[in-house]
């Protein structure tokens, strides 16, 4: 075995391109097999006629395309839209103080980021499940308000827009929290004195010098809280109920229930789209900050 | 390249000599970051127009005292006061000072061109927009900076001297009454380097503004300064020209910090006239210049720059001249001057700077093993005040 090895190493060490792919080449396996081929695969589907118990049958269509610009799934795809942006924009006026604040925290800072990675140490479906407790009408906030006298009958929160909306700023702050805290963290406080002496007050200071060179930990943090909640199903369903459906759901509904999956294919690529949309202006934006990540 | 010549603005000042003007005054300033003092009790006073270093090693107190003047830090509560032009600004923020600086790792804003970076102190001071482009190409031509290549490039594509220049027109465009500067050589080449200390005392002559200098390069203080404050533990150790620095250090610590110096230890015997005679620790007497601190008796310690020492055959030493005998440890060859190093005795030793009158044509005359006396004049000891 040892021979092998030496000989091996031997054969390899005069190669550097066979070494590379011989360190690339689990992963490139991995995502050519369960993502590049599925995603080959949805497209093809995308575009072939439904078989009657889910699968697909031969031929070449496009009426699955067609058939999302109907305005019902227009209208999900509007809300899904408003709703991922809308919790993008939360997210960010939650999470730029939090994070402005945690990388001025000296010492601390560590442990506070500790924190806002914290909850990911329990599953996602558990979190979600404890948002129904906390917001149900017999929950722990409703039996505070009434005890409290506050109010006089439960607050109907759950299985409401306020309630999908909670629930996804409160899944994806920590998305938005991290990248902006990573590019103020990096920040040159000497930039803040120069700034200082040269008479910037405090917020001329911090909007031509910390905010701009944030800017990167911005985008990205928009970036990755908005992508996931444009195609979050989960906490639509469990705190929107039935009646609050993000695209997320209906695409899930094609592949499950409704036995559609080109349909649901389609509209996975409708959404990949908008996606590669949102990715194409970070990048832009990236590109023309200089001094940023 | 074209280098436009060194044009200062009429508007900022007329040259100014260095007057008795104070324009900052520290008086018993004391800064503590916990329980460690960072500056202990520091009184001096900074003269209008004038080129002053602070110099000491690191964590001696230097860029604390700066940035007690910059407003960055304050004094402790009852840490004494820092006067600007007669104002005590104790409690006064960077940009109520009227200072500008240069920070040792330049602080560029790296989003903002170099115009941008240079108009940003006149932006925030709500300089008319009309007048801001002429005061941008003034001071970028005042550091040397073309304007016509310079103005719109970013500061990743600027070498570390530019940058250091972008940094100095930034604060210079303000036209400040002090300009702080905290080790902004620090970072570039030896021949740039030297370059830039003849232009920044160039600018602080042409300006009339007061330069405050940051350094641990005694060379580089030495140098620019009129007047130079050694700082050695929160304290300041000497305050005075180069010159009264290097020929006349008042405390071991800057006897040895600026340049070199060889120590001799002894007690005073007996006055002899305006001399001194002083009893050796090696064995033998010496002679010293009458010092106030002197009385029978007293324990004293002296520093001989290795310059002011000459190398002789013992017993053939000059009449009136000190002289230790040892044998030659070694002769280094430097260029300029020649070292010998010659030990006295008890594993101390001592080191003589001669002039290299060209080895190949006139060499020394002394190697490795030679007995040989080190001899100084009596006016050449310096009495040491913390011995």
């Amino acid at each position: 075995m040892a021979g092998m090895r030496e000989k091996a190493l031997a054969w390899l060490y005069p190669r550097p391109a066979a070494r590379a792919w011989s360190l690339l080449a689990p992963g490139t396996f991995w995502l050519i097999a369960f993502f590049l081929v599925p995603v080959v695969m949805m497209f093809a589907y995308s575009m072939m006629p439904r078989g009657i118990y889910g699968g697909v049958v031969p031929g070449f269509t496009l009426e699955h395309y067609k058939r999302f610009f109907d305005p019902l799934y227009l209208q999900i795809l509007n809300r899904t839209f408003m709703w991922s942006l809308g919790a993008t924009v939360l997210c960010l006026l939650m999470g730029y103080p939090l994070a402005y604040l945690i990388a001025r925290s000296g010492k601390w800072k560590h442990f506070l980021m500790f924190l806002v990675v914290l909850p990911f140490w329990t599953s996602f479906l558990v979190r979600t499940f404890a948002m129904i407790f906390l917001m149900r009408d017999t929950g722990l906030i409703n039996n505070l308000l009434l005890k409290a006298g506050w109010i006089t009958e439960p607050l109907n929160m759950l299985y409401t827009p306020f309630a999908v909306m909670t629930g996804l700023v409160y899944s994806f702050l920590p998305f938005m929290v991290l990248p902006i805290y990573s590019s103020l963290e990096k920040l040159d406080l000497s930039l803040l004195e120069a700034a200082e002496v040269l008479g910037a007050r405090p917020a001329a200071r911090f909007w031509k010098i910390t905010f701009p060179l944030s800017v990167p930990g911005v985008v990205a943090g928009s970036l990755l809280v908005f992508i996931p909640a444009l195609g979050s199903f989960l906490t639509s369903d469990l705190l929107g109920g039935a009646k609050q459906v993000m695209i997320g759901n209906l695409i899930q509904n094609q592949f499950s229930s409704a036995r559609n999956w080109p349909f649901g294919s389609a509209a996975s690529f409708i959404v990949m789209a908008l996606v590669l949309v949102a990715v194409m202006i970070y990048l832009r934006v990236r590109d023309r900050t200089p001094g940023g990540a | 390249m074209l280098i436009p010549s060194l044009i200062p603005d009429p508007a900022v000042a007329s040259p100014v000599i260095p007057s008795d003007t104070p324009i900052v005054e520290f008086t018993n300033v004391s800064k503590s970051f916990g329980d460690s003092k960072a500056v202990n009790n520091i009184s001096f006073t900074i003269r209008k127009g004038e080129f002053f270093s602070l110099l000491g090693p690191s964590g001696c107190g230097k860029t604390t005292t700066l940035r007690l003047l910059a407003g960055f830090e304050q004094p402790d509560a009852d840490g004494g006061t820092v006067k600007i032009d007669s104002q005590v600004v104790n409690q006064k923020r960077p940009y109520e000072r009227q200072v500008g600086m240069v920070f040792q790792n330049y602080a560029i804003f790296p989003h903002l061109s170099v115009e941008k970076n240079v108009a940003f102190g006149l932006e925030q001071h709500n300089v008319p927009k009309a007048e801001i482009p002429d005061r941008v190409v003034k001071a970028m031509e005042m550091v040397r900076l073309d304007p016509v290549k310079f103005a719109r490039r970013m500061p990743n594509q600027l070498s570390g001297g530019q940058r250091q220049r972008v940094a100095l027109a930034r604060a210079l465009v303000l036209r400040p009454t002090i300009l702080l500067l905290d080790e902004p050589l620090g970072a570039i080449d030896l021949k740039l380097r030297k370059e830039m200390q003849l232009e920044l005392k160039q600018l602080n002559k042409s300006l009339g503004i007061t330069f405050v200098y940051v350094t641990h390069d005694q060379e580089e203080a030495l140098t620019m300064s009129d007047r130079i404050a050694v700082m050695d533990n929160a304290l300041v150790a000497q305050l005075g020209t180069p010159a009264e620095i290097y020929e006349n250090p008042r405390t071991a610590f800057v006897a040895k910090f600026i340049g070199e110096s060889n120590f001799f230890e002894g007690k005073a015997t007996r006055k002899m006239g305006e001399l001194w005679e002083i009893a050796g620790t090696l064995g033998g007497s010496f002679l010293v210049p009458n010092h106030p601190k002197l009385a029978a008796g007293t324990a004293i310690r002296i520093a001989v720059r290795p310059e002011w020492l000459d190398v002789c055959t013992p017993g053939s030493i000059p009449p009136g001249e000190n002289s230790v005998v040892g044998v030659v440890r070694d002769v280094i060859y430097l260029g300029e001057t020649i070292h010998v190093i010659v030990t006295l005795g008890e594993g101390s030793e001592c080191t003589v700077a001669l002039r290299n009158e060209g080895q190949l044509i006139k060499p020394v005359p002394w190697k490795k093993g030679d007995k040989a006396a080190v001899a100084w004049l009596p006016e050449d000891c310096q009495i040491l005040e913390d011995a």
